[in-house]
């Protein structure tokens, strides 16, 4: 836990070689990580595929944007509401979507997340400010804070008791939450109630005739994941106050399926790993060009190096999708259990490779658990 | 040796589209006895038992288990009442250890049909741990105790499956084909251990077609054909009644 706690909170020093040290993406690692630690409490223990997962990420920012509206600028009471309200949300949903196991589950827990979206662009226009999407004003009530001091000129910016919630700041602060999700993730996984939920995983009818009501196991299991997910809505809310509709697309939930079985679906550390990989390439792989690319090959002849610029774009910029994609079949097809596995693999071939040579073995030792952090 | 009956079966109809699988079937099971059901393929012995767990629920007729109506009940709440099942096809958790798989069950009985306690460590429950391992040793497990369930050999996954019923001491075992498709020496370790859990007093049905096993363990006897008990009595007597002759060889018609 310690060694996991002092490799993110140093993330903004070794992530630097990758071009990735700066605030923005270091916030969509953590917060898009509780997200995914969230998730795996649901899929990768029970088995539940749920496509609905975004609809309580935006339910939780747009919590978060009204109670930076209405109460107060303070992130504490904005992310206890987003986490409060996506739980109301999922019980509702779960009791619903939990009738029905396998596709129906998925397909049901999908439209749920769609209504929400659709009502967000159309019925509920007054709360969520449609298209737009919700934004903080200067005429906001904003009532506790008022309590306390005069409203400032222009725009106010998210607080933690007075530290700024963007930049660094805004990291560290995710950063100590996604860690603390971690923790309680991993009480989860290791207490008999997580058992029970990978029993269910593995055969519900057995537990039916062992004497255990799954069902409420069950909807548990789905609201915890579902709050976990209005925690990161909630703290993508707070390190950029806006919040809007296409944060509960489907596409969204489907990006979180992704992050978790790229990373190794049910192991504590795959779904970190997978929304690093995911979003690192969607920020940083998407933003490499032409130019980028002729100085990376650039010690090679002409003629070359313009083959190789001419094959290497299809795979950067727009073409991230596709390098991504081809990720994802390689790591399906030969590593069911995701990314996670690979590095085991590696971390395995390379320890018994050098076992003759002790000092070396431990070097690479750590460059391994640096990835498979 | 007759005293109260544990279960109680009354008048069981349960049909599937036209066919009568059980036809107002009377059974009664009594306290401690080992209580043999045999009959030919499709006789409805499986049905009984589906019926017994809450898995099927009877057209008409009731069940009693202890006293209690539990017709219609849901299996998770006829299991904590006490009735644990082996299944024909072993029914257990193939992705987790034999330990982990022992462990369920043993919750099962101290936390009920749900508790909330996703904070308490596994490592903090040592007195469900200590029954679970006791168990595990009981069926000789002990040495496959951290292997993967699913990759056992068949014998191994019933005994496994077993172990799972037993720890959660069930006033009532019904036990469907125990040593089916196993090999002789196997079926000899299970019917050990069946005698061995006789003495303990627990009542048991058992659904057997190797009367081997039938006529070591048994102390009564039932004839299912058709849907419908049609000789009931001592091994011995059954051995020797021309009807049950009839029902194997011949296809009764009653």
């Amino acid at each position: 836990m310690a060694i996991f706690s002092a490799v993110v909170l140093s993330m903004p020093i070794w992530m630097s070689p990758f071009g990735a040290a700066y605030p923005d993406i270091l916030q969509k690692f953590v917060i898009f990580g509780v997200f995914a630690i969230g998730y795996n409490i649901l899929f990768g223990l029970t088995g539940y595929l749920s496509f609905g997962h975004a609809a309580f990420l935006g339910v939780g920012s747009y919590t978060a944007v009204w109670s930076f509206k209405l109460l107060s600028m303070n992130i504490i009471p904005a992310i206890l509401l987003s986490v409060l309200m996506s739980g109301i949300f999922a019980v509702a949903m779960g009791y619903i979507a939990l009738r029905r196991s396998g596709i129906y589950f998925s397909i049901l827990t999908l439209a749920f997340a769609q209504m929400c979206y659709n009502l967000a662009y159309s019925v509920l226009t007054p709360i969520t400010n449609g298209e737009t999407g919700l934004q903080l004003a200067k005429s906001d009530p904003r009532i506790i804070d008022r309590l306390f001091s005069e409203a400032g000129e222009g725009l106010p910016s998210t607080t933690l008791f007075g530290i700024e919630t963007s930049g660094y700041s805004g990291f560290y602060i995710s950063a100590v939450i996604m860690i603390l999700a971690f923790y309680v993730s991993l009480k989860i996984f290791n207490s008999s109630f997580g058992l029970k939920l990978k029993a269910i995983k593995s055969n519900q009818n057995r537990m039916r005739y062992l004497g255990f009501n799954t069902k409420p196991y069950l909807l548990t299991a789905f609201v915890i994941s579902g709050m976990y997910a209005g925690l990161a809505g909630g703290l993508l809310a707070a390190t950029d106050p806006l919040a809007g509709a296409e944060r509960m697309q489907w596409t969204a939930s489907g990006e979180v399926i992704l992050m978790t079985i790229l990373g190794g679906v049910g192991t504590l550390f795959g779904p970190l790993l997978g929304v690093i990989i995911i979003k690192y390439f969607e920020n940083i792989f998407s933003a490499v060009n032409q130019v980028d690319l002729h100085s990376f090959y650039a010690l090679l002849p002409d003629w070359l190096e313009d083959i190789m610029v001419a094959v290497s774009s299809m795979f950067v910029g727009e073409g991230w999708h596709l390098t991504l994609g081809l990720l994802f079949m390689f790591v399906v097809a030969f590593l069911p259990k995701g990314v996670l596995q690979g590095v085991e693999i590696g971390y395995k071939k390379i320890s018994s490779y050098f076992s003759k040579s002790p000092t070396k073995s431990t070097k690479k030792a750590d460059t391994g658990a640096n990835h498979g952090e | 040796m007759a005293s109260k009956a544990v279960l109680q079966v009354s008048n069981v109809l349960k049909t599937f589209g036209g066919l009568k699988a059980l036809n107002n079937l009377n059974l009664t099971i009594e306290e401690g006895t080992v209580h043999a059901i045999i009959g030919p393929n499709g006789a409805g012995k499986s049905t009984l038992l589906n019926v017994c767990i809450g898995q099927l629920t009877p057209d008409t007729g009731s069940v009693e288990f202890d006293g209690q109506n539990i017709t219609g009940k849901s299996p998770h709440q006829i299991s904590q009442q006490g009735i644990s099942r082996v299944f024909q096809t072993p029914q257990i958790f193939e992705d987790l250890n034999i330990f982990q798989n022992v462990m369920i069950p043993a919750l099962a009985q101290a936390d009920g049909e749900f508790t909330f306690n996703p904070f308490k460590g596994l490592d903090q429950r040592k007195d469900v741990e200590q029954e679970a391992l006791r168990i595990i040793d009981e069926m000789n497990l002990t040495s496959q105790m951290y292997d993967r369930a699913g990759a056992m050999s068949r014998g191994n996954k019933r005994r496994l499956e077993l172990a799972m019923c037993l720890v959660q001491k069930p006033k009532l075992l019904l036990l469907d084909e125990p040593t089916a498709g196993m090999a002789r020496a196997d079926t000899n370790q299970t019917i050990e251990i069946l005698k061995k859990i006789k003495a303990s007093g627990m009542t048991k049905v058992i659904i057997e077609h190797d009367m081997n096993v039938v006529f070591s363990l048994a102390d009564r006897v039932s004839v299912l054909a058709q849907g419908t008990i049609i000789a009931e009595g001592t091994p011995q007597e059954m051995r020797e009644s021309e009807l049950v002759k009839e029902a194997y060889l011949g296809g009764a018609t009653i």
